[in-house]
């Protein structure tokens, strides 16, 4: 009898997508995770710190209170009426609930909403985008998602038609990127980011991989931006940005702007730009550039991962897409509607004379000022360690150091059959207890070994894990040094 | 210029194939209504809050504890919360990894599985592992992911039932493969026969297709039939002859309104036929917190749970899960209390059991209400609401309807529902966006609207209904099965 779905018969884009974020090493630790719940004090360290994902809230960052307010009494209404509630909650997140619940039909946040998102809390992030960028947004733009992951999904099953349709992706990326394209059968046409300058944007490598793909048949569609950078970190310049979407603009390329970390940037010399406000202040409007710009809940300040909350703003594009758009969304119904009004949270919090905008700020502030600090610490700890360069977090919340394994390192590894920095970081695991994602998962310079590590333990957690780590790469560089 | 990569022309031919009539032509056309003032009477989608449903009263309290957990701090929340809410927050949130805002395990907090799976055996009496079951943003996006892993390209047929809900073709289509059809007997109560679904096998054989799954919905969807034991026996007996992975959408098994064919689910029915059914048949099987008595689909959470498929495929399914990070945390709370409910003793009990009741009690008096009120149609006759959230109407439309439909360029029952809408407001979805025979016509309304407002709208039917057919009828009769 045959056997329908077993390895050898499902979809074999299935088979081909990978996603390390989740991947072999994190399966490892949470087997490693339970053996130290069995058996405490049977490994060299007494819990599993895991720095493999994006994750701030499960390494105990706190949710920012007003928002959370907000969204209890969106759950439960019936205490908007009760005399208690003065006590326990602010006056600003009272009045917030009850103007978003106006907002929404029936006040019924149990009902599918409209498609694209509820109406009311598209205006309110049209106006955040329009107070971020000066250039005003439209809310039809605007597709609220669970999360930005589900948007990115749904341009991909756009764009591609078959594995002839191509996107542009850095390398290193957010593999997500090469996961969505593996599973929706298109091609990844790689660009590279530039190590030695701080992983800078090149636009005349964009040119040559685009001239690359065409020759072998590959119609280009988009070009993937991650900005700030996922895994790399790096906040592109303003002129860097303006060359990238003439470049865009001039090859008709659709421009896929992930800016999901747009408020995690961490040095004063860079700033956030959308992608959005650049193209309209060079003076190019919907007829002169396809762009979708993705925004999560997930990261920033509020890092409310959870919930899955999150939009693409899809600007230049025509109404018979519009309405493919719009299908695909509807298919899906809508997305859960706590997450939406996160969104319109996060894209129009308190402001200054608001009853919370000073415990926010001091909130909001607190959490930027310590991921600097911790971006910071990181980064001089690997760097101070044999054979690692690192550089520099601008943004976002990663470190990805370069690691010059030995020789006699990278030997061992491939007789076990096994990619040298996934071998360097199991190995660190076995040791350390921390998690770490080899840099094969986001792609890098063949011959190039990386790994990334978030910046999201506790500050007071951070100096074991450099004490650690220190130790570790000291005693595998005496194991394998040539 | 260079073409420009969101051009029409240039975009995926399967999304331009999916077609979802659910939120398509008529509910564009009510809402552009809506805007122009008319008052419209949404029943184009099951979404029981949106038409004056109240949500349970103990989970909203629950969930909104663990939202902001420093209200459990404060001294003063025992006046605003019962104290099994209280504890029930603690509960749930002791299970996270860092609260509401912290990413899941991709397949779902574990605590909240192994409670899905505890509410399984006591469901069906068999032990349910709670590693393959997987929570998820609803139970489309189970569905979604399911006929992802197994349709590899065209020559891939999914066994679906005509009429069926369309999630099942829209994500055939989106994903590549063929809808093989099975027609569901309207004057048989909408039962399947099982030569029929042999008969499709091999005709969809002879154009080169292999059928890989057979899709259930149970009770159905639109056309609410609660199925029998037996007919979940042979249903099960074919697709372990056929090779097929049975899909079992069992999303609205908490509605059921007559009592001669209680729900029983396609896991309870296979164990129950012992070896080597209940060994190797590959079974999905699909449930929500959007419908039953809760009718929370703002929530977006949903489950699927794998019997007999391969560790390595589950690997694959876990793996594609992984991409997507995990489910919304809020979500798989409701989930958890929905599978977990309260027992007699807890201070909410009480209001929770009066609560559920209310609304499965009002579901059955609307479903008789509803379906009496259309055979009291002229050339309208329908099937029992037997279960889920519709009624199913057939509209005999008389030839001259037919063609003054044509004329206007439009699908005979859509243009019956456009000229329904347009005169009482109702907002419906046509027939045709959920598959029937040939030349027949029906239209899928929901049985949501509140009690009291439905006579008035079986009335504002009746008149708008009976004029049409007095408009277009003539000597000639009219179409028929």
């Amino acid at each position: 009898m045959p056997n329908p779905v077993s390895v050898q018969s499902i979809n074999p884009k299935v088979l081909k997508c990978e996603y390390a974020v989740r991947g072999e090493i994190v399966i490892l630790a949470q087997r490693l995770q339970e053996e130290l719940k069995a058996k405490p004090g049977s490994l060299p360290f007494d819990e599993i710190l895991y720095c493999n994902i994006g994750n701030p809230q499960s390494l105990g960052q706190l949710p920012i209170t007003f928002f959370r307010e907000v969204l209890a009494l969106c759950d439960h209404p019936a205490i908007l009426d009760k005399a208690e509630a003065q006590g326990l909650f602010s006056a600003d997140s009272i009045k917030r609930a009850w103007q978003i619940l106006d907002q929404i039909p029936g006040r019924a946040t149990g009902a599918y909403s409209h498609s694209q998102g509820i109406k009311g809390l598209r205006d309110t992030i049209a106006a955040g985008i329009e107070a971020r960028d000066g250039f005003p947004a439209n809310p039809n733009d605007l597709f609220l998602t669970d999360g930005a992951s589900p948007a990115v999904h749904m341009m991909m099953q756009l764009l591609i038609g078959s594995e002839k349709d191509g996107l542009l992706c850095p390398i290193p990326q957010y593999p997500l990127y090469s996961a969505s394209i593996a599973l929706h059968g298109g091609s990844l046409v790689p660009y590279y980011l530039d190590e030695e300058t701080g992983w800078g944007l090149e636009v005349s490598e964009l040119k040559k991989q685009l001239k690359e793909a065409r020759s072998k048949g590959i119609t280009v569609k988009a070009l993937v931006v991650i900005n700030p950078g996922n895994p790399t970190g790096q906040v592109l310049a303003e002129e860097n940005q303006r060359a990238i979407v003439e470049f865009c603009k001039q090859e008709g390329l659709v421009l896929l702007a992930d800016e999901v970390y747009q408020e995690n940037v961490y040095v004063p010399e860079k700033k956030f730009h959308s992608f959005k406000k650049v193209a309209r202040s060079m003076g190019y409007g919907d007829n002169d550039l396809c762009l979708v710009s993705f925004q999560s809940v997930s990261k920033g300040y509020h890092g409310e991962c959870g919930k899955r909350g999150g939009y693409m703003e899809v600007t230049g594009f025509s109404p018979e897409v519009r309405e493919q758009i719009y299908k695909l969304a509807s298919v899906n119904l809508c997305s859960n509607i706590s997450g939406q009004i996160l969104a319109s949270l996060v894209m129009s919090p308190p402001k200054v004379g608001d009853e919370s905008y000073e415990s926010y700020s001091a909130e909001k502030d607190g959490i930027l000022k310590s991921l600097a600090r911790r971006a910071k610490t990181l980064e001089d700890a690997f760097k101070s360690l044999e054979g690692i360069t690192c550089n520099k977090a601008e943004g976002a919340m990663y470190l990805f150091p370069r690691i010059k394994l030995p020789e006699k390192a990278i030997k061992t590894a491939e007789a076990a059959k096994t990619a040298p920095d996934l071998f360097y970081c199991r190995r660190l695991l076995n040791a350390t207890g921390v998690v770490v994602v080899p840099g094969s998962g986001f792609g890098q310079v063949p011959g190039t070994w990386h790994f990334r590590c978030t910046i999201l333990p506790q500050e007071d957690k951070i100096p074991a894990i450099v004490s650690r780590l220190t130790a570790f790469h000291k005693s595998f560089m005496d194991e394998y040094r040539n | 210029m260079a073409p420009k990569g969101l051009d029409y022309e240039h975009l995926n031919e399967n999304v331009k194939k999916v077609q979802y009539a659910v939120r398509g032509e008529l509910y564009l056309r009510a809402s552009e209504l809506q805007k122009e003032g008319k008052k419209i009477i949404f029943t184009n989608v099951g979404n029981p809050h949106a038409l004056g449903q109240k949500p349970l009263t103990f989970p909203r309290q629950v969930v909104a504890l663990c939202q902001a957990p420093f209200l459990l701090d404060d001294p003063n929340v025992g006046l605003m919360f019962p104290a099994d809410a209280i504890a029930r927050a603690k509960h749930y949130l002791s299970l996270t990894s860092g609260g509401l805002g912290a990413y899941s395990d991709s397949r779902g907090i574990p605590g909240v599985r192994k409670e899905v799976a505890e509410f399984l055996l006591r469901r069906d009496g068999y032990p349910s592992d709670p590693e393959l079951i997987f929570l998820t943003d609803g139970a489309s996006k189970g569905v979604m992911q399911i006929l992802n892993t197994i349709i590899r390209g065209p020559n891939d047929g999914i066994l679906v039932p005509v009429p069926q809900y369309p999630l099942y073709s829209a994500a055939i289509s989106l994903f590549g493969g063929t809808l093989v059809p099975y027609y569901l007997e309207e004057t048989a109560n909408w039962g399947l026969d099982v030569n029929d679904l042999r008969n499709a096998v091999s005709q969809a054989q002879f154009k080169g297709i292999t059928v890989r799954a057979m899709v259930i919905i149970n009770p159905g969807n639109p056309t609410g039939q609660c199925l029998s034991e037996a007919n979940l026996s042979e249903i099960l007996r074919f697709c372990y002859q056929e090779g097929l992975v049975l899909l079992g959408d069992e999303v609205y098994q908490q509605n059921i309104y007559q009592d001669e064919r209680p729900f029983i689910s396609s896991k309870k029915v296979l164990m129950d036929m012992g070896p080597p059914y209940s060994k190797e048949v590959q079974l999905v099987s699909f449930h929500t917190v959007s419908k039953g008595y809760w009718g929370e689909c703002g929530q977006r959470g949903g489950y699927f749970e794998m019997t007999n498929i391969p560790p390595k495929s589950v690997d694959e399914i876990y793996k594609v899960a992984s991409i997507a990070l995990s489910p919304n945390v809020p979500a798989q709370i409701f989930m958890g209390l929905m599978v977990n409910p309260l027992k007699p003793g807890d201070v909410s009990y009480e209001q929770f059991i009066r609560e559920s009741k209310g609304i499965l009690e009002s579901l059955r008096k609307r479903a008789r209400i509803m379906t009496d009120g259309f055979n009291s149609c002229r050339n309208v006759v329908c099937n029992f609401t037997e279960g889920a959230m519709y009624s199913f109407p057939q509209i005999r439309l008389p030839p001259k309807a037919i063609e003054a439909a044509k004329s206007a360029g439009k699908v005979p029952d859509v243009f019956y529902c456009l000229k329904l809408l347009e005169a009482t407001g109702i907002s419906t979805v046509p027939g045709s966006g959920f598959g029937q025979k040939e030349g027949v016509f029906h239209l899928r309304t929901t049985i949501l609207p509140a009690e009291e407002d439905m006579p008035a709208i079986m009335e504002s039917f009746k008149k708008f209904n009976d004029g049409f057919m007095k408009q277009y009828e003539d000597t000639r009769g009219y179409s028929r099965m």
